[in-house]
This record gives structure tokens, sequence and C-alpha cells, in this order.
């Protein structure tokens, strides 16, 4: 116990101001609103900003918008762009081939947004129903009453310098104190991660496994903008036994989306899922799109891809889980955005009718799974639950399987497995070294000059964020068996071996360069670095992402 | 004693500016906005002097569209008392700004009005000083250092090759430099505490104010690409390079 945090009590807690925590928010309010009943919501987010750390593709299913704000479009919703035209190419070095679009892949009433611009308003429409949010506080504690359920959280303390000490600045963090927490972190949450441990909430689900996604922005010349084109791609530079592919999307304005996804389960050391990225923008049928333009925003996010049967359990006392936080994500359809907002909104009824019971705190919200699993996004779930693993195959044999599949309609008799994401790497010497060309400057770039357009800032007289368990393992292992996967995988250049050249490697964290990406997180071969939220504000300053 | 801080909503100073194609100025679509730092180092200085018991009460103020609501709310949580939107959606130049602090003054008879030296976005420089003007009070810009007693402000200005003390009587206005102070945190209690304090929005029109821009925006273009340095061999060859090709010396 801390005794120099003030304290608030709420009805409910929403840690997160994505997507799924400003569903539950809202719906919160609206039934509260219905039911003539006084329920305080408050929403914290990390970002210094609601959207700052929001980035996805985005080609959004508007079915749960549709539930939660049915007059969106007059209300002035940021969905500009209809999806008008559906391509699926494989990619080869030099040529591609058009291939039949999935049934899943159908975009036909989507809409291609900026999800940071959508979240930023349904934040708007959070606040006008009386929904606190706080951009600027990172939840960094979760807070226990004595019989072990949630109370709540704590944002973490600001003004701490890097040697730990307090500076003339410190302010110490402060305690939300919920009958119900929320937990809406986005993939691979922090306080999730803690909460896994604490509660076993992982005991009967497979591993989750993960993606990494990195995003562009371009703004290109309006002659060869054609608004509405969403095009992904498989194949090249990737190999094929690794997991990914890309995204192409012309939203409004000239602006185009790009953007990369490589399965964290990939095997090769010496991948870097950022220079894949970039030498993917110049493949013959992907180059016209963006000559000529201007890069306008860079970043990176990692994603769930486990999807049903890497689902934790969803509720624990005094909390739950939602979103992607939770893992709820169609591979096949590559969407999950309207599973997140679902998530929410079934989360929020089964709470609201909770607090309607007298003594709600600390109780545990089990009607949330319960009606989750009668609407349709479990089922949809379910049924596209051997998708991913089957591509452990290669891409040949995830296709075979997946045509298969189809043909069950999903109904296989089967489920298959994962494993996870950090114990598939080999070694240095057993994968080959991937020779990745130069950034010439104009159509591809370097890490650096790209981590400058993630607007990402951090105050930089605070404790690092990025803990090594055991520092010595960075080198002994990471560095001598690995060559240092971390230097490759970040897409933000935070990881760096130096001293080479004396014969005494370091690794050096340049830990304000994270966009909050959690890749590191995730993939480090032995787990040994940890994630942690920095000081609230910290990180990217996503403009619509 | 009251104190008047005046504040400016502009582009966060971690975003990348970048120039609209039209070259008509820089693209604020979906921007995150913040405080000018300059001016919450001048919300700093007013609190402290509330604290150290010298002034009674500090008033904020902000011109500019309904968003600037969110920027006074920020000083109210560092620990303004009550804050005055003048709202508008025109542009306003740093002589509109100015007039409106004047009529602003005027009403609340301020001892002291305090901002940051310029802002970063236009970077004008300006509005303090025209202030002062129109008011016909004493001004002490780049203030590094200020002290208040007996009806007078001592400020230390930071000047070209070293530091100058001035004394002003009261009422004055002061702008801030960087090195006044650093300003606190905006906790999350006082974040919440700030949503209940008094603030005041006064529609500009019916100030009576002429805000007309008397400058007009030609264009706007990025700076020019930095090219690339290189290695000289030795000081005789730096020094041949920047007498016959930079001629800087």
């Amino acid at each position: 116990m801390r005794n120099d945090r003030e304290a608030m009590e709420f009805d409910v807690v929403v840690v997160g101001a994505g997507p799924s925590g400003l569903s539950a928010a809202i719906r919160l309010k609206q039934q509260a609103q219905k039911n003539n009943r006084e329920l305080s919501v408050c929403v914290l987010e990390k970002g210094s900003e609601v959207g700052a750390h929001i980035l996805s593709g985005a080609v959004i299913e508007t079915r749960v918008l549709d539930e939660l704000i049915p007059d969106w479009k007059a209300k002035g919703a940021p969905l500009e762009t209809m999806a008008t035209k559906d391509k699926v190419l494989f990619l080869t070095e030099k040529s591609h081939i058009r291939m039949p679009t999935p049934p899943q892949m159908h975009n036909k009433g989507n809409y291609i947004v900026s999800l940071g611009r959508l979240c930023r308003w349904l934040g708007e429409q959070a606040e006008a129903l009386g929904v606190e949010i706080y951009p600027g506080f990172a939840a960094a504690e979760v807070l226990y009453h004595e019989d072990g359920s949630v109370k709540g959280v704590a944002t973490g303390d600001m003004g701490i310098a890097k040697d730990g000490e307090q500076t003339a600045q410190f302010q110490p963090g402060m305690e939300l104190h919920a009958k119900q927490t929320i937990f809406a972190e986005g993939c691979r949450g922090s306080l999730t991660k803690t909460l896994f441990e604490k509660f076993d909430l992982r005991k009967d689900s497979e591993p989750q496994t993960y993606g990494i996604g990195i995003k562009e922005l371009w703004e290109v010349p309006p002659a060869q903008h054609q608004q509405g084109l969403v095009i992904h791609t498989i194949g090249w530079p990737l190999s094929t036994d690794t997991y990914g592919g890309s995204f192409l999307y012309h939203l409004e304005n000239n602006l185009v989306a790009i953007g990369f996804v490589v399965g964290l389960d990939y095997s090769n050391p010496w991948l870097s899922p950022y220079e894949e990225f970039q030498r993917y923008k110049t493949h013959p049928a992907i180059r016209p799109h963006l000559e000529g333009g201007r890069r306008i925003s860079y970043g990176a996010r990692s994603l769930a891809e486990g999807g049903f049967q890497s689902l934790p359990k969803l509720t624990f006392p005094g909390g739950v889980l939602i979103g992607d936080t939770a893992g709820f994500l169609n591979v096949p359809k590559i969407k999950g955005t309207h599973m997140a907002m679902q998530s929410g909104l079934v989360a929020a009824d089964a709470i609201h009718q909770l607090l309607a019971t007298e003594q709600s705190a600390g109780k545990e919200a089990t009607q949330y799974p319960d009606s989750l699993k009668k609407t349709w996004m479990w089922n949809e779930l379910y049924r596209v639950r051997n998708v991913r693993p089957s591509f452990r195959w290669g891409l040949w044999g995830g296709f075979a399987y997946s045509a298969l599949d189809t043909a069950l309609m999903g109904y296989a008799p089967w489920t298959l497995s994962h494993h996870e994401d950090h114990s598939q790497l080999k070694t240095k010497d057993q994968a080959h070294k991937i020779d990745y060309p130069k950034p010439d400057g104009k159509l591809t770039f370097d890490r650096l000059s790209s981590v400058y357009l993630s607007n990402t800032n951090h105050e930089e007289n605070q404790r690092c964020h990025l803990q090594l368990k055991d520092a010595a393992v960075a080198i002994a292992i990471n560095y001598t068996r690995y060559a240092s996967p971390e230097t490759r995988y970040c897409p933000a250049g935070v990881y760096e071996i130096v001293g080479e050249e004396t014969g005494a490697p370091k690794l050096q964290i340049n830990a304000q360069n994270c966009v909050h990406c959690k890749t590191c997180d995730i993939k480090d071969p032995t787990q040994n670095i940890n994630w942690q939220v920095p000081e609230g504000g910290g990180g990217p300053n996503y403009p619509a992402m | 004693m009251k104190i008047l801080v005046a504040v400016k909503r502009v582009v966060d100073f971690n975003v990348k500016v970048r120039v609209k194609a039209d070259q008509s100025g820089v693209d604020l679509a979906n921007v995150k906005m913040s405080m000018n730092p300059f001016d919450e180092i001048a919300i700093e200085e007013a609190v402290r002097l509330k604290e150290a018991g010298i002034a009674t009460e500090v008033v904020v103020i902000s011109a500019g569209p309904t968003q600037c609501q969110e920027t006074l709310r920020t000083a109210l949580a560092i620990g303004a008392d009550r804050a005055i939107l003048a709202e508008t959606d025109a542009e306003l130049q740093p002589l509109a700004v100015a007039k409106i602090l004047k009529a602003v003054c005027e009403k609340e008879q301020p001892q002291l009005l305090i901002m940051g030296k310029q802002a970063i976005d236009d970077d004008s420089n300006q509005t303090g000083q025209m202030a002062a003007a129109l008011l016909g009070w004493p001004q002490a810009t780049f203030a590094s250092k200020l002290t208040v007693a007996n009806g007078e402000a001592t400020v230390i200005r930071e000047v070209d090759g070293g530091l100058e003390t001035i004394a002003l009587t009261l009422p004055a206005v002061v702008t801030t430099d960087l090195r006044l102070n650093e300003p606190r945190y905006a906790t999350l209690p006082n974040i919440m505490k700030a949503k209940k304090k008094p603030l005041d929005v006064q529609p500009v029109a019916a100030m009576g104010i002429d805000v007309a821009p008397r400058l007009k925006t030609l264009k706007v273009t990025e700076p020019p690409k930095r090219s690339g340095g290189i290695k000289v061999a030795d000081v005789a060859a730096l020094v041949a390079k920047l007498k016959n090709e930079a001629k800087v010396i």
C-alpha cells in the first residue's frame, strides 16, 4: 500500500481508448441512460490524446457501429471511403498473379478508414455521454482487494529520473478504484500480461501467436489515386515458410495507406519485417501506386493472430478483457475492429447488469463470455480457427488447407494448435542471411527517418520502460546465438548493438524511439525483454493511422 | 494581486508539420494540438507567485476556436483559478490578440500580464510587446527570473551577450523565456478538479474589436533539404572551403 497517492472511485474504469474500450464506455452510458441510473465511467489512455497510439489498416465492417450509434453518418463519423474494388495479388519477384478473392476478403459495403480518426470520433461521442476520458495517463499497475479481486488500476508516477530517483517534477500516480475494471489495452497489453499470470487465465488456451504490422501513409498525385481500391498481396518478398502479406488502401484526399504484416512465428533470425516492407514497395505492381507521392506518416503495431483457440478466460473477479488484448481478430478476414467493438458491447451489457445487483464490487461478470458465445462473433471466430495455424505447413500447405477448410465451412471436427512465437527462431547459423537493398530515400527509407514521421517522443529523463530481466542474456544468448534479432524486428531502431568493433558488444536500448508495438515483448527468444508503460503521454503521436 | 496569463493553442512540439500542397499554410488536419510551451512557463510562474502568497488570483485567457477550452483546462490543472476564452473561428494575428488582451485587462485589472515570449507555431514574438504598447504598461520580455515586491517587478532578461536586470512599476507585461522555470506536470487529480473550475466563454464578435488580419500570407514553403556533409583532410582545407566555397570567413 502506498499512501502518497490520491484515489478516486468510479463504477467502471476502462484501460485504453481504442475501439473496444470506447465502445464499452459508450454502451455503459447508453444503458445507464436507458435505465435512468447514475453510472460513472472513466477511460485511461496512455497516448497523449485519443487516437495517438492507434494504428490499423483499416477496412472495417460497420455492423457493430450500426448497432452502437445507428446515426453515425449524421453525427459525422469519419467513414468517408467505401471499399469499391478488391484485388488479391500473389507476388513473385518481378511479376504478379491476380488471385480469386477469398470469400472472407470481399469488402463490399465496408469502409476504408483511419482507425485513429474513428477512435477520436468515438471519444467525442463517449464524452458527450458523460464518459470521463484521460489521455496522457498510463495505467501502470493493477490494484487488488484483500480477497484477491481487482480493485482498479494506478497510473504511473511522473518525474522519476533514469537512475530511479525522484526529480523536482515528481508527481505520484493516482489510484482509480472501480467496481469493475475493463482491460482494453490492445494486443499484448502489459497489465493483461500480469492478469494472465495472477488468475491463470491462459491455462485452457493455446499459446497466442502474433503478427507485426508496419504501416505508412502516403499522399499521392491525384492522377494515380483510385479512391476505394483495396489490394492485398501475399508472396514476395517473404519466403514461403513465413506467414505474412501486405495491404494497400486508397482512402480519401489522395491518401494511400500501405502496410505489411509478418507473422511473428517466423524462424529466420536474420529476417527484418521493416526491410521486407521497404523492399515490398519496390515491386512493379506496387511502386506505381506511390511513385511521385510523399510519405507523411509511419508506425507499427503487433496484432494477435491466434484466434479462437488462443482466447484466454475473459473474466476474473473485478474485471474483464475485451478487444485485441484478449485476441479477437479474424485472421482470414484480416479484421478485428468489428470484433473488438462487439466484445466491448457485450462486456458492457454484462457489467451493466452486474452493477444493478447489490455488492457488485469485485464480482466476476461471467455473463460476458456466456453472452458472447451466443453472438455471431463466436461462430465467426470458431469457423476460421484453423486457417492461421495451417500456414505452419508453409504458404502452399496453408493454401491447400484453407481451400479444404472453406469447403468444410470451417466446421472441421478438429482444431489445429499454435506454438509460442518466441520459441520458433532458428540460430543464426541454421538460417540463411538476408541481404536487404539500401533505401533510396524516395520510395524506401531507413528506420530513423521513419520513426521521425511517427512523431514519437518520450520524456528523456525517465526509467527505461524496456527492462531486461537479465542484462547478460542480451549478449550471452541473443547476440551469440541469434545475432541480436531485436535489432531487426524492432521497427523503430530501439535496439542497437554497439562496441562490436572493440570486441565488447553491448546492447544499447534507445527507449525514446519506441512506438509501443510490443514486438520485443513477444518475440524475444528467452522472453527476457519486458515491455512496461513509460510515463503517460509518451510514445508515438499518430495523426491518422 | 491578480495575474492574467495569456495562452495559445498551437501544434504540439512533437508533431513534424508539413506544408499543404497549395502552399497556403501548414496542414493541421488530425494534428495534435497543445499549449504553447512558453505559455506553460508563464502559467507555472503565475502559479508559483500565488503559492508564494504574492498573487491572490491567477486568471488564464486564450483566444481562438472552441477547442482552446482544452488548452485552458490544462492551465487550470496546472493551477490557474479561472479561465476566459475569447472565442472566434477567425484567424488571429498578434495585433488582434493584443487588442483582445487590452480589452480583458481593462475589465479584469490585473497587476501582471504574463505570456510566452513567442508561440512555437508562427514565432512572431509580438503579442506581448503590442499588448504593453496598447495598454501603456511597461514591459519586460525574455524573462529568466521574476520577482515581485512592493508594487514593483524585478526581471532578469536574457539579452544578446548576457543578462539584463530591470525594474518595472506595476501593472506590467512580462514575457517568459525558457529558463524562467520548469513547468510541473498537470496531474490526474488536478485535471479532474480543473473540470469544475469556471471557464467563461466570450465571443470576440461581441467585444467590438477589429480583429481583421493586417498581414497576408503569400506562400509557405519547406526549408531546403540539407545536403550531406563532407570530410576534409585538415584544418587548412576546412579554412579554404569556408573562405572560398561557403564564403563565411
